[in-house]
């Protein structure tokens, strides 16, 4: 199983345990190459349910400091597209059987081509993608290309989307629906906006997809607060700051956060 | 490049629907801008045809700006020069020194009279877009915040301190390269933030639908003055001009001088980019001008050429000129490439140096470095044409605000100097 049926699968079988599921970003080539290797294998062993696979761009202007310091670095580290997926295709092999999304933003996908991007990667074993500054409708060839591949492509929605783009939105999305929690850009924040609830309802209503939030999300107390509602809990900048302090800080954080999305968060 | 097709689209027709010219242009942004992008379009759209909201656009213009903007035979120039006579369109005489003005002043009164925010971010390079847009808010009674790189606020210090004296919170951006690249994508950031609350007042004819057209639109004002004055023998020569020169950053003078004139056929139209220390350098922003590192590509919301490496990663730019240093340029200009009716080509700082010094020492006025890239490769251009010829030069700022940067290139002495 592979491509948008294997990430349905990770949803259900987190769905069947009574848990959102756990998905971790890390941006490939930080600290350094094996160092982003060894993150994913970490997370893996402490239960994450889907991987986010950050591919470096050099203006990465949805993400907040912490992912624009360590994907800079990634880059400056001599970090390429091709490597990324080769990185995806070493984790295969070593037995990682979680769904992977690639997330990157559009400029690297066009110049590497957007076609040969799509079987580049399904075929290193990448399931899906996420581009944040790809709105739907904006690139139909991206869109024709991975639904031939079986991939998904999904698309995000914001506080700030209104009914009629919820629908448009969630029309062409496959695989699940990344809700940023926030009107704003990556990064830990201290806690979620009281209308996060809301928020996620009012999507609900618009789709059957899982639904998974992003953004601001840091450690467990937060994870549950999203599990309470949402079908998966994505986790960036705090686990690239615990990859900073070393693989521990990243089994500590990963641990806390596994444990967030098991417990229903209750008022 | 692509030739004009036989039957010529009208050209006035761009952007589509979806903001597109051809295959540029469109809206490549994160999903918490879109709701932003479609409640700018309906304010444009509805300032477009309102005829109070032009009326009191045009009034500013005129009593606060100061325009129309003279036209100037450039006699002595063109005399040395040897060729064809030379007109210059004075943008650098618009209130704050540069073109800059009608497209803040345009987009500030938007977000006054029909978005209801009270908050405007912009980016700037050369701090011309930023003087502007502090200048617009300062008139209108806005809360205003401007990106500024760290690299660009050194060599543009005068700029940062007239920003501050105008009321507007000046940050300066740390990451990159440390030019408007990277503070383009602080205000966006900032942006994304407030969009609630802010309008991001895009300075050139770049970025997500609707900027593109709507910069456009507000500086289009300067070739409508610009084709008249070249019309009416009391301003100028009574005749339109056979080629019109203007310099390209993200190109919102160019697009604004070139506009009016797209269905005069004869006038060629050309752009130039910053050449830098040379194509083969590497060191400059010549987005068409070099098809190693300029290909298709989207930065900043909007798919044109862009300056990149191999994996799609883009490349640090280098120009002289803070304002020409940028590594896309706008997607109307990447389509009237593509259908032959504009030209690009580019000029070297040194070319750009030159044309500075001609135009301060011939005709009594101190260009910005941007402008001075159009004079510069006039330079080249007129003694090739006959007198019986005329160019017309967006000269779209003055070069106070370079005289720090001149002098460190070209030594503070002169030498002897004197008038020839």
């Amino acid at each position: 199983m592979r491509g948008v049926e294997r990430i349905q699968e990770a949803f259900a079988r987190a769905r069947a345990a009574g848990r959102a599921a756990f998905m971790p970003y890390h941006a490939m080539g930080y600290p350094d190459r094996e160092s982003s290797l060894a993150v994913i294998h970490t997370l893996a062993q402490v239960g994450a349910d889907l991987f986010e696979i950050g591919i470096p761009f050099s203006d990465p202007l949805a993400d907040g400091p912490t992912i624009q310091a360590a994907t800079h670095q990634a880059l400056s580290q001599g970090t390429t597209v091709a490597d990324c997926l080769a990185m995806v295709r070493e984790l295969r092999t070593a037995g990682i059987a979680q769904p992977f999304c690639a997330m990157s933003y559009y400029n690297p996908i066009l110049a590497y081509g957007e076609e040969r991007f799509v079987a580049d990667a399904r075929d290193a074993g990448i399931d899906g993608l996420i581009v944040p500054d790809l709105p739907p409708g904006e690139s139909p060839e991206l869109e024709t290309a991975c639904r031939e591949a079986g991939l998904g492509l999904i698309f995000l929605l914001a506080p700030t989307s209104t009914p009629e783009r919820i629908r448009t939105v969630v029309a062409h999305a496959t695989g699940f629906v990344y809700l940023v929690s926030v009107t704003g850009i990556t990064g830990a924040r201290d806690r979620l906006p009281p209308d996060l609830v809301a928020f996620v309802e009012r999507v609900r209503r618009f789709t059957e997809l899982p639904l998974a939030v992003g953004f601001g999300i840091a450690n467990r107390e937060q994870a549950a607060q999203v599990a309470a509602v949402a079908d998966g809990v994505i986790v960036g900048s705090a686990l690239v700051k615990a990859a900073a302090q070393g693989l521990d800080a990243v089994r500590e954080l990963g641990r806390e956060l596994v444990t967030g999305t098991q417990v229903p968060f209750s008022t | 490049m692509t030739q004009a097709t036989a039957s010529p689209p009208s050209l006035g027709s761009v952007p589509d629907e979806h903001g597109r010219f051809g295959p540029y242009g469109g809206r490549y942004v994160p999903e918490t801008l879109i709701p932003a992008l479609e409640e700018l379009e309906a304010a444009y759209l509805e300032a477009r045809n309102d005829r109070a909201f032009q009326a009191e656009l045009a009034h500013l213009l005129r009593t606060y700006v100061g325009r129309p903007t003279p036209l100037t035979y450039a006699r002595r120039l063109s005399e040395h020069l040897g060729g064809a006579r030379i007109y210059l369109k004075r943008e650098d005489l618009a209130h704050s020194g540069a073109h800059k003005i009608n497209n803040a002043l345009g987009q500030a009164l938007l977000v006054k009279r029909k978005m209801g925010k009270q908050r405007i971010v912009a980016e700037t390079g050369a701090g011309q877009h930023g003087v502007a847009t502090a200048t617009a808010a300062a008139l209108l009674g806005l809360e205003c915040v401007v990106y500024m790189g760290t690299v660009d606020m050194e060599r543009q210090r005068p700029n940062v301190f007239r920003m501050r004296l105008l009321g507007t919170q000046v940050r300066g951006v740390d990451s990159g390269s440390r030019t408007l690249k990277d503070a383009i994508n602080e205000a966006i950031r900032d942006w994304v933030t407030h969009v609630r609350t802010t309008h991001y007042l895009l300075g050139s004819a770049l970025g997500p639908h609707p900027y593109p057209a709507m910069v456009r639109d507000f500086q289009a004002v300067i070739g409508r003055e610009a084709r008249a004055q070249m019309l009416d023998p009391q301003t100028g020569p009574g005749r339109l001009p056979d080629v019109i020169v203007a310099c390209v950053g993200g190109g919102s003078n160019a697009i604004g001088i070139f506009h009016p004139f797209l269905e005069d056929r004869a006038v060629r139209l050309i752009g130039v980019e910053a050449g830098g220390l040379g194509i083969e350098s590497g060191q400059h922003a010549a987005r068409f001008g070099d098809p190693r590192l300029g290909r298709l590509g989207v930065l900043h919301g909007t798919k044109s050429y862009v300056l990149q490496n191999p994996d799609g990663q883009i490349a640090l730019t280098h120009s002289i000129s803070a304002g020409l240093d940028y590594a896309s340029v706008g997607p109307e200009h990447a389509w009237l490439r593509d259908l032959g009716r504009a030209e690009y080509t580019y000029c070297t700082d040194d070319q750009a140096l030159e044309g500075f010094q001609l135009l301060c020492r011939f005709e009594g006025i101190i260009p910005a470095l941007e402008s001075a890239h159009a004079v510069g490769h006039v330079l080249e251009l007129a003694p090739q044409m006959g007198p019986d010829e005329v160019i017309l030069i967006n000269l779209s700022g003055r070069g106070d605000k370079d005289l720090d940067t001149v002098m460190a290139a070209l030594g503070e002495d002169l030498g002897e100097g004197g008038n020839p």
